[in-house]
């Protein structure tokens, strides 16, 4: 009983966190309180008040409005990274399942390899060649990340390829191709959704990364990361530069592990009455 | 037990022959001149002539791939563009800074997790149980550089019990030395033990309800008994290719830790390189890294019949 409170707590907590944070971005889409681009040197490095509610920074960029557009630029590229990769790897994943032999063979060994070296040293590797901007990244980060989607999905394919329900599909005359859609994809939802729900986190996390060193989204616009790298220099006297974007990247982080957890509590068998 | 290792072995080879093939795409897929982007803009004909015949460029693509294996293969990681020191020498010189940071952090990550993990098993929807859980998640969910950041800002900068800024190396002076890597170490131990915490706990449990457990208990071996005894080493397993990735990954460079806390390690020296397109460096760096992360990955999997005998009976 107090187990089932907590997985209500956690997945309720969960969705409160991200809802905020979606809240928070879709406001920004078409407004924040000030033009989070509008310098005023005559107002810099301003505490919190109540023109500023979170600060101003070194240029007297309003901070609260840079956090607000920092959400849209973060989420965007998040999003759009996770979708990107499920699609990618959904389409590599079935086909190396389903077709199997040596196409299977080659493609996991390519697979394996790109999956053996971390997803950072990919995006940068990758930033080498196109350069830091909105569209590197995503590209990095897809890049890093699809290989752990064709992982699951091939392995749930593999897993019903051989199924009666499977069999029975191909004998009353469907096709290979409407077999694949229409009986064996859907078993693959389940495990994507749980992936999907910590690589939204980790996609997050590196995206921040990269642009905490410089390899993001390039200033002036404003991501948590760059947020947070500038704020280095000021903090022992602007103590709100770094407070804000981080927290901000904690909460979101906190509410994609929390529904994490509710998921894969929910989906995965193993994790049944624990 | 031999054949085994010889077939990991054997396996870790096209692993490594793909790396070193998406690296030599990656740099040649870069537009313009190889020659010239290794020496830089100052390069003097004789020079650029010289280098362009050193690197093969005058051959066949596969031919080209194949000289620079074999030039990766003895060693030669050609020179630095920013400074010209030899990349290897570099990459080592910058790997030990890196090594001893992450090596303690994982270790003492691993002291805590192990025994929290465990504890928090025992107690299972507890209230203790419940508290390292929440503990655990917090920790997975502040980034590593802003947790930094937020020490820095306490120990560094407020009360001023730690140096902000700067690196000694503990071969030249130890106590000195590890007052610049105590932060560094207490956030990345910190972040990782989030992630380990959770991983011993979710198999740990898992193993809990298998059958043995049950007939151990019925033995009348205490519950402590019980979990050290037969949960531990039968849930070690996830656990430790966990600890492998980790480390893997870490040692790679934990470029974002080493910019907050301004170390020289081996992530700096890939991120500066990249800025300054110090091509040569990038290229020896992200070939040093996949071969590390390879190879941890092979001691883990060489560890794994210490740990479950059910692996050695295979």
């Amino acid at each position: 009983m107090a187990l089932r409170t907590l997985r209500a707590t956690n997945a309720a907590l969960g969705t409160s966190l991200l809802g905020a944070i979606f809240v928070i971005t879709c406001v920004a889409i078409f407004w924040t309180p000030m033009d989070p681009l509008a310098m005023n040197l005559e107002s810099k490095l301003h505490p919190p008040s109540l023109t500023h509610l979170f600060g101003t920074d070194e240029y007297g960029r309003d901070v609260l409005s840079r956090a607000m557009s920092g959400a849209i630029t973060s989420t965007s590229i998040s999003v759009v990274t996770v979708v990107l990769s499920i699609i990618f790897g959904v389409i590599i994943g079935a086909l190396s399942g389903f077709i199997g032999g040596w196409t299977d063979r080659i493609l996991m060994m390519v697979n394996d390899a790109t999956l053996a070296f971390p997803g950072i040293l990919w995006g940068l590797a990758v930033m080498v060649v196109v350069g830091p901007s909105r569209v590197g990244v995503i590209a990095a980060l897809t890049f890093a990340y699809t290989p752990a989607v064709v992982r699951v999905v091939r392995g749930t394919v593999l897993s019903v390829r051989e199924k009666e329900f499977v069999q029975a599909s191909r004998m009353i005359g469907n096709s290979e191709w409407q077999t694949l859609r229409r009986h064996v994809l859907p078993n693959c939802i389940g495990p994507v959704a749980v992936l999907a729900s910590s690589m939204l986190g980790w996609v997050l996390l590196s995206e921040s990364a990269l642009s905490f060193l410089g390899l993001g989204v390039p200033p002036p616009t404003a991501t948590w990361g760059n947020m947070l790298s500038s704020a280095r220099s000021f903090m022992q006297t602007a103590v709100w530069l770094g407070l804000v974007p981080g927290s901000f990247i904690v909460v979101t982080l906190l509410g994609t592990n929390l529904i994490g957890d509710f998921l894969r509590d929910r989906f995965d068998p193993r994790m049944q009455g624990s | 037990m031999f054949l085994y290792i010889l077939r990991r072995l054997i396996f870790a080879i096209p692993t490594l022959l793909l790396v070193a093939v998406a690296v030599f795409t990656l740099l040649r897929s870069i537009p313009g001149d190889p020659a010239l982007l290794m020496l830089g803009d100052s390069a003097s004909d004789t020079e650029l002539t010289e280098l362009r015949r050193h690197l093969g460029l005058d051959l066949i693509l596969p031919l080209q791939f194949g000289k620079w294996l074999i030039q990766v293969l003895s060693g030669d990681l050609g020179y630095s563009i920013t400074n010209g020191e030899p990349v290897l020498a570099l990459i080592v010189e910058r790997f030990q800074v890196t090594f001893v940071i992450v090596v303690t952090a994982v270790s003492l990550a691993i002291c805590i997790s192990i025994p929290a993990g465990l504890i928090a098993t025992w107690k299972q929807n507890k209230g203790l149980d419940i508290a390292i859980v929440v503990i655990a998640t917090l920790l997975l969910s502040v980034p590593a550089f802003w947790l930094g950041l937020i020490l820095l800002l306490i120990f560094g900068m407020q009360l001023a019990w730690l140096p902000v800024v700067g690196y000694v190396a503990l071969s030249d002076d130890f106590y000195q030395g590890l007052r610049y890597v105590l932060l560094p170490i207490i956030t990345l131990a910190m972040v990782e033990t989030g992630v380990l915490i959770r991983m011993v706990r979710s198999s740990s449990i898992e193993v809990l309800r298998l059958e043995y457990v049950a007939h151990a208990r019925a033995k009348g071996a205490g519950e402590l008994r019980v979990l050290l005894r037969h949960v531990l080493p039968n849930s070690f397993a996830p656990v430790l290719t966990m600890i492998g990735l980790i480390l893997g990954h870490l040692l790679g460079g934990a470029a974002v830790l080493e910019t907050v806390f301004t170390l020289p390690g081996l992530g700096r020296l890939l991120v500066d390189a990249i800025f300054s397109r110090d091509y040569p460096v990038i290229q020896g760096v992200l070939i040093f890294t996949a071969s590390i992360y390879v190879c941890i990955n092979l001691v883990v999997d060489f560890c794994y019949p210490i740990f479950d005998p059910k692996v050695r009976l295979e």
